[in-house]
């Protein structure tokens, strides 16, 4: 008789129990490698943002801001291609200040053709009259490039918020106080996921009128390289321009720039990694009492078998093997489930992640930690199974 | 008539390699519901225990927390000679406009680095001439302890830092120095504020500590003890309503209660997410091991039947069987969750953007929960194998090997 039906018709044996413990293995690899994709999430939102752009912050923090009139001097820092900016906003919806989302002012001339290639223009409010754009800005943005109190949204937002093209929508600021009304000119769609789906863009030059009186105070300074390997010393360089300077500042890679929020989550990580540990070995408890019961159950028909001619090495395999079944599929079904449903569902924990990927290699691990915990349940059973003498196997009563 | 909950006792007691790896399954489950909790009360109570019932705290309107706020010194005054201000026994009112910013500091242990708040606060023994050079005290946050240096001194570039991130960032050991913009400030003390958030912050003098962040003359928050704390909602009116002030207030207790809402709701409900499936996961450890009871005693039960005991007293027997299962799982549960209480652990508080050190708190409330979670989880999983144990044909069983 082949050995692995002689596993599967073992397998059939208690339909219920088979199926009871896959589905707890099945439920607890989902969430061994929902856990992993957080992990995943955080791990590539490390990796997101450039390399070759460098941002520019003041060196207390980043609610520090810089002067307008460092644009020029960074510029002029040889290596650097381009220069833009943006401040962070910090405004609410008034209906619901607890719908978070991000706002920007940008320095659209500058910005918009620095992530031209990271975004897609979807839908865009048609140009009253005809204007010359600076180079490298999509012409449909034209609306939005004459209009002072313009903004563009993330496509994201603009279904999740219901807006509509050419509507006015008010934000009420944290920072900068007052209500701000703006009106949504274009809607984007991000080719990148280091860039946001569900922010909200609008002019700096509105933000220095109305809520800086012209100050001119800037959050970051976005620098463009003409080669990458140089962004290491290109960025001394600016940080020394300014070291003594009223505003000292701090300039590292877009990468290290982004690295650092998903840094200030601190002791995240470790959590969810001892959670995942605490999961993995309920299941292996879970399993292991399955085939111990099974091999319970079973002593006289391995004392059978053994009569039969089986050989000890050949019924702990199959102990084994039968264990390593069950969470292997269980395994499967969970972790390939958890890659399905949550990079199906989009699922970006209200904007505090960037969209949530499990990686094959985090269903791999997934698993091989079911496959494992299987053959480590099984381990006893089929010691105990091999070592079953057939004298005392046949003679026990159920 | 029940079956005796004894018999049950014996049962669970009877196969103890089933009950212990089943009971350890939903101790795991009940362990991390516990922490999840205990996550989430340990930060909130952090927040909490910042602020008085008896101060009231003022910001700029439309602020949602202190680092969007701006109060300018004039709006200040106004708040300082209010006759609702409570006076300290030198006679002078007990306010401290307050400096707060955030400043970016490589943590100590592990890579990256995060954002710790500093708090300028008015020091209250400068009153006095002969006081210049006396480290200061707070009468306004009285939970305020030194616990190695000393405060530092009133119109000096000192500062003290909160001992829980003392030891969680670089350059926060006492004699160590920490640069804003031009100005070189020494820390001189570490200090205590019985949990509080204020215990991961960076204090020092707001007149020194001002100029040095070319803040000028805007404060971020105005905290005041009040001389009647009945009389807040009408001092609430009166504040907001004065067109000179454009400030809002609130109490200082309430205020921090507020900054804590949106993680600890984020942490809840992740808690609540990973415990649920977790626990189906158990409920079909705990459905494997009853049915494997319910099996192996057929005839047993088949005899309670014949003697007498209704299907429904048999169905009830294991369901009770079924929750001390789960009960004792739920003991190893609390068990395994007690020593997590006081680990201190640190994240950023997004509501104010900075790191917010606190230690996890078991309450007798989340051991409760927990086990009213695992009872939960035993009545469930033993339901059907219950059902079963009920309806077994009688003759068949009896007659069985």
């Amino acid at each position: 008789m082949n050995f692995l039906k002689l596993v599967l018709v073992n397998l059939g044996r208690n339909k219920r129990r088979t199926i009871l413990t896959t589905l707890s293995v099945t439920v607890a690899l989902f969430l061994f490698c929902a856990l992993g994709g957080v992990l995943d999430t955080l791990a590539e939102s490390i990796k997101v943002g450039s390399e070759t752009r460098l941002v520019t912050r003041n060196a207390i923090s980043l609610i520090f801001p810089m002067p307008l009139a460092y644009r020029d001097r960074i510029a002029a820092v040889p290596g650097v291609k381009a220069v833009t900016f943006q401040n962070w906003f910090g405004g609410q919806d008034p209906a619901n200040p607890h719908n978070f989302f991000a706002q920007f002012g940008i320095d659209s001339r500058t910005y918009l053709p620095e992530y031209a290639s990271d975004i897609d223009v979807v839908a865009a409010s048609p140009a009253q009259a005809t204007v010359a754009l600076p180079p490298g800005i999509d012409p449909r943005l034209a609306a939005y490039m004459v209009e002072r109190t313009a903004c563009i949204v993330g496509e994201k937002l603009f279904t999740r918020m219901g807006w509509k093209l050419g509507q006015t929508v008010t934000l009420a600021g944290t920072i900068y106080p007052g209500s701000w009304p703006m009106t949504i000119r274009a809607v984007y769609r991000s080719k990148n996921k280091s860039f946001g789906d569900e922010t909200l863009f609008f002019h700096w030059d509105y933000l220095n009128e109305k809520g800086m009186g012209g100050k001119g105070l800037v959050g970051v300074y976005v620098l463009q390289l003409d080669t990458p390997d140089q962004a290491a010393s290109i960025g001394k360089q600016v940080d020394a321009i300014f070291e003594n300077s009223s505003a000292a500042t701090r300039t590292e890679s877009e990468r290290a720039f982004q690295a650092g929020f998903v840094s200030m989550y601190g002791n995240l990580p470790f959590v969810i990694r001892v959670i995942g540990l605490a999961v993995a070995f309920a299941i292996l408890l879970v399993a292991a009492n399955t085939m111990v019961m099974a091999i319970r159950e079973r002593t006289s028909e391995i004392g059978v078998l053994k009569t039969l001619g089986f050989e000890d090495g050949t019924v702990f395999r199959m102990v084994l093997i039968e264990a390593a079944a069950i969470t292997l599929i269980g395994g499967a079904i969970g972790a390939l489930g958890a890659k399905f449903a949550i990079e199906g569902s989009g699922f970006n924990a209200g904007g505090m992640l960037p969209q949530m990927s499990v990686h094959w290699s985090t269903v791999g691990t997934g698993v091989a930690v079911a496959l494992l915990v299987g053959a480590v349940s099984g381990l006893i059973p089929a010691w105990q199974a091999s070592r079953l003498r057939i004298v005392d196997a046949l003679r026990r009563v159920n | 008539m029940p079956i005796p909950i004894s018999y049950n006792f014996r049962n669970v007691l009877q196969r103890p390699v089933s009950t212990l790896t089943t009971a350890i399954g939903v101790g795991l489950t009940v362990a991390i519901f516990i922490g999840a909790l205990a996550l989430a009360n340990g930060f909130q109570a952090a927040l909490a225990e910042s602020g008085s019932p008896a101060n009231a705290l003022a910001l700029r309107k439309g602020a949602d927390s202190e680092i969007s706020s701006g109060v300018a010194r004039e709006q200040a005054d106004i708040l300082r000679s209010l006759p609702d201000v409570a006076t300290g026994p030198d006679g002078r009112p007990l306010v401290s406009p307050d400096l707060v910013v955030v400043t970016t500091k490589p943590r100590l242990g592990q890579p990256g680095s995060s954002n710790i708040t500093v708090r300028g606060v008015e020091p209250t023994a400068a009153a006095d001439v002969q006081a210049v050079a006396q480290p200061v005290t707070f009468p306004l946050r009285a939970q305020v302890r030194i616990t190695s240096g000393r405060a530092f001194r009133a119109g000096s570039d000192e500062v003290i830092v909160g001992e829980r991130i003392s030891r969680r960032f670089a350059n926060c050991a006492i004699g160590d120095h920490i640069r804003f913009q031009q100005r070189e400030f020494t820390v001189v003390g570490h200090f205590t504020a019985n949990g509080a958030s204020f215990e991961s912050e960076i204090w020092g003098d707001v007149a020194v500590l001002m100029p040095a962040l070319q803040r000028d003359n805007v404060f971020q928050s105005v905290t005041f003890r009040m001389r009647d704390p009945a009389r807040f909602e009408a001092l609430k009116h009166q504040i907001e309503s004065d067109p000179r002030l454009g400030l809002q207030l609130r109490r200082e207790s309430e205020f921090y209660a507020s900054q804590s809402e949106q993680l600890s709701t984020v942490i809840r409900f992740m808690g609540v997410f990973i415990t649920i499936i977790m626990a189906v996961g158990a409920i079909f450890g705990a459905m494997n091991t009853m049915y494997a009871a319910v099996g192996s005693r057929t005839r047993e039960i088949a005899t309670l039947l014949v003697l007498g005991f209704s299907p429904a007293a048999v169905m009830m027997s294991f369901v009770i069987e079924s929750v001390i299962l789960a009960l004792l799982g739920g003991l190893i549960g609390c068990l395994l969750a007690l020593p997590i209480n006081g680990i201190v652990t640190s994240t950023t508080n997004f509501s104010s953007f900075s790191e917010v050190a606190f230690a996890f708190r078991v309450t007798a409330q989340s051991l409760l929960a927990g086990l009213i979670f695992a009872a939960g989880m035993g009545l469930v999983g033993g339901f059907l194998p219950a059902l079963r144990a009920a309806r077994q044909p009688l003759a068949q069983s009896l007659r069985e090997n």
